[in-house]
């Protein structure tokens, strides 16, 4: 096991969120430092409580004063790219480049490959994507380079559906959950249980030097894991919980709860490994069931009409009481 | 230096010899001898500072080399055939970003019915995707056009596929004089991008684009074609001062002076066709062939000025237009708008099929009798399709066509 992330904690009340002002200067936030990077700045057309821009935002800025602002960020189309770039605007004050949606791993690949070539190894890359990106249509070129163990930080903010397109299934959709195209019609609503992918897992299986999940909910967390991935070189990836209120029916000020009650309910277990073994996970601090967090969103309301389809709530705890054993989530 | 060579070895020596800094990878028949000769120069540590990515698709070969292309190194890969489908969308992005990416195009027919040789389905599929197209006639060529294509895609800022014919050329083994590292440095310059990836500079690239400068875009896009037009012949008359020896240029005729018939295509076939048209005018015919090298952009002008006083241009292609027919000669066409003449398509060498010299003598003299119509299948074999086609007639499930045909060819139902 690693040094935790944080040795302090300090929770606000009602929504948890780790207090900040109390800490001295050096364990402060980089979200919190006024020189802070603003890689993706201000004025960007994200919907309100956007939890993919304010994931974007932590975690290249902190990878910024990592690398001490050399660095290079790849984009895959979607939500991201549409809402931070409509030309003549962006919102980004790094090098940043846009190609197509399912190639970012390979087109950061392929920076890596030139910095290398061109000595300039101290300029560091990273490739980001939604899940749609990230574990379905990208998925290919995301295996390959961490198989190469190519020199990338891949990120993938996880909404758990296609936002960009009008929220539609993806291959991170949970169980249950309704979207466009897992519609909470019929005997069984929303989307099937069985399927869906684990790509953290999968990364894991990769072998490569680091992997990381994290949300938007624990900035100190998220920073930490970014810091952390920037220390390995070869393939790196950090799968951040970003909670979509447009998707996910959920209010807009929710954003930082419904993260933080996906991880204190085990559904998304928090936790970091490197080359292939899990190295820290972070303890759920006051448990909470699944349904306080599925109460939350829209996309569940068909579980909670009348009768209640407790059925299907207990078939969504047991994934997180699996969750819980299996990575040790409950001191 | 002369030496006696493999095609695929020539270009990839010559390739070499450009200093690519970044090369993506993925095998596929007739190409793999290319990125094979590659890897071992660049393992062996011949190519340095140059990086060897095996990547796991084609769609990844592009994309990494529009990552490195973007990051302002010197890029290049080559594929065929399915391979550059699969790279496609890849493909767009890399020449709507305007990344001087060079891409050797082992060119092989494309499936179904799955099919190794050499015909130009593949990179005429993609005669409208941004790229500049040129085709080899001999593996000299193949390998100069290399040295050629880097400094015209460098110098308007567009990506360029060098074609040359699967196998025919690839495969064979023939005379190259290879150039030196000394005379390439001397002709073609290091890499100074336009745009690119730099933390000391942050520019972003490959924003949203609305109806309000899309037109433009893609206007300046064809813009850049336009100024290779002009370019290519320059940077050919160059390459023949440095190199003393033709290679490249928009279109390349012959014996077409005083023809009444002339012959277009593209390629290895030049070759053969040469040779036939040598034979004819022993016996007086009045017969020549262009030669196109640059199909995109396409030398409009210069056909017009090649073409203009025949009366009959048949246009020899290795590649269909399903529903229309020629794709080449929709182009020729194109030049020759307003000039009365006939005009003949010929499908001819797909999936690998030999065009001999005995078939072209028939054409060229059925073409010149009149007996050739607007579109003709050299070599077709009728009596295989009319049986395929009885069979469909009379069963409904009559199973799959192409695998009826393989039989009745094997079984000598047809020869």
């Amino acid at each position: 096991m690693t040094v935790p992330a944080q040795q302090i904690k300090f929770y606000q009340t009602g929504s948890f969120a780790v207090g900040n002002r109390l800490l001295d200067l050096e364990d402060r936030s980089v979200q919190a430092d006024t020189d802070r990077a603003n890689a993706l700045t201000s004025g960007h057309r994200a919907c309100q409580g956007c939890g993919e821009a304010l994931g974007a935002r932590y975690a290249l800025d902190a990878a910024m004063r990592a690398t001490q602002g050399q660095m290079v960020a790849v984009n895959a189309t979607g939500c991201l790219e549409v809402f931070s770039t409509p030309y003549p605007q962006t919102s980004w004050q790094i090098p940043w480049i846009h190609s197509l949606f399912g190639n970012a791993p390979a087109v950061a690949t392929g920076v890596a490959a030139a910095l290398k070539a061109k000595g300039r190894t101290d300029v560091r890359v990273i490739g980001q994507g939604g899940d749609g990106g990230t574990v379905d249509i990208g998925f290919a070129c995301l295996s390959g380079m961490f198989e190469r163990n190519d020199d990338v930080l891949f990120i993938c903010y996880d909404n758990e559906a296609y936002m960009n397109t009008g929220v539609q299934r993806s291959g991170a959709t949970p169980p249950a959950a309704r979207t466009m195209t897992t519609q909470a019609v019929g005997p069984e609503p929303g989307n099937a249980f069985g399927q869906g992918k684990n790509v953290p897992l999968i990364a894991l299986a990769h072998e490569i030097p680091y992997v990381a999940t994290a949300t938007v909910a624990e900035l100190h967390d998220l920073e930490y894991k970014v810091r952390r991935a920037m220390e390995f070189r070869g393939a790196r990836y950090i799968h951040v919980m970003v909670p979509c209120p447009l998707g996910w029916g959920s209010a807009a000020c929710d954003t930082i709860r419904v993260a933080r009650l996906a991880k204190e309910s085990g559904l998304f277990p928090v936790f970091e490994a490197e080359d292939g073994e899990v190295t820290g996970v972070v303890k759920i601090r006051r448990q909470v069931p699944v349904e306080e967090y599925l109460r939350l969103q829209g996309r569940y309301a068909h579980l909670f009409g009348d009768p209640p389809r407790t059925d299907v709530i207990a078939r969504i705890q047991a994934m997180a009481d699996r969750n819980i054993r299996r990575f040790g989530l409950v001191e | 230096m002369l030496r006696q060579m493999e095609g695929s070895q020539a270009v990839a020596e010559t390739v070499a010899c450009c200093r690519p800094e970044v090369i993506g990878a993925y095998p596929i028949s007739p190409q793999t001898h290319i990125v094979e000769t590659l890897s071992a120069l660049t393992k062996s540590g011949r190519l340095a500072p140059c990086e060897f990515v095996n990547v796991e698709s084609e769609f990844a070969a592009m994309s990494v080399a529009i990552g490195a292309s973007a990051a302002g190194a010197r890029t290049y890969t080559a594929t065929a055939s399915q391979g550059l489908l699969y790279m496609v969308e890849a493909l767009y992005n890399a020449s709507g970003l305007g990344l001087p990416i060079v891409m050797t195009v082992a060119n092989r027919a494309i499936g179904a019915p799955i099919n190794i040789w050499n015909d130009h389905s593949d990179a005429m599929s993609q005669r409208d995707s941004g790229w500049i197209q040129l085709y080899a006639e001999t593996n000299q060529e193949a390998a100069d056009l290399h040295i050629q294509a880097f400094k015209i895609a460098e110098e308007v800022s567009l990506p360029v596929m060098v074609c040359m014919d699967g196998f025919i050329l690839t495969h064979a083994y023939e005379r190259v004089d290879l150039p030196s590292q000394e005379q390439v440095d001397a002709f073609l310059p290091p890499y100074v991008p336009r745009q690119m990836l730099d933390p000391a500079e942050p520019v972003s690239i490959g924003a949203m684009v609305g109806p309000e400068a899309f037109t433009e875009v893609r206007y300046l896009a064809h813009a850049r074609q336009m100024q290779a037009l002009k370019l290519i012949p320059q940077v050919a008359a160059d390459f023949k001062r440095a190199f003393r020896r033709e290679s490249g240029g928009l279109i390349r005729p012959y014996r077409t002076e005083d023809a009444e018939t002339i012959i277009v295509a593209l390629g290895s076939v030049l070759g053969t066709i040469k040779d036939v048209i040598d034979e004819q005018r022993e016996s007086g015919v009045k017969i020549g062939v262009l030669g196109i090298t640059s199909f995109r952009p396409f030398p409009l002008d210069a056909m017009r000025q090649a073409l203009g006083h025949a009366r009959r241009v048949v246009v020899l292609e290795k590649a269909l237009a399903v529903g229309i027919g020629g794709i080449v000669s929709a182009n020729v066409r194109m030049a020759l708008s307003g000039i009365h003449l006939d005009g003949h398509t010929v499908v001819a060498g797909l999936g690998g099929r030999p065009i001999t010299k005995a078939s072209l003598h028939r054409l060229f003299a059925d073409a010149i009798a009149g007996r050739v119509g607007p579109l003709t299948f050299l070599d077709l074999n009728r009596e295989l399709i009319e049986r395929e086609l009885r069979r469909a007639a009379q069963t409904r499930r009559s199973g799959p066509s192409a695998e009826n045909m393989l039989r009745d060819l094997a079984l000598g139902e047809v020869r």
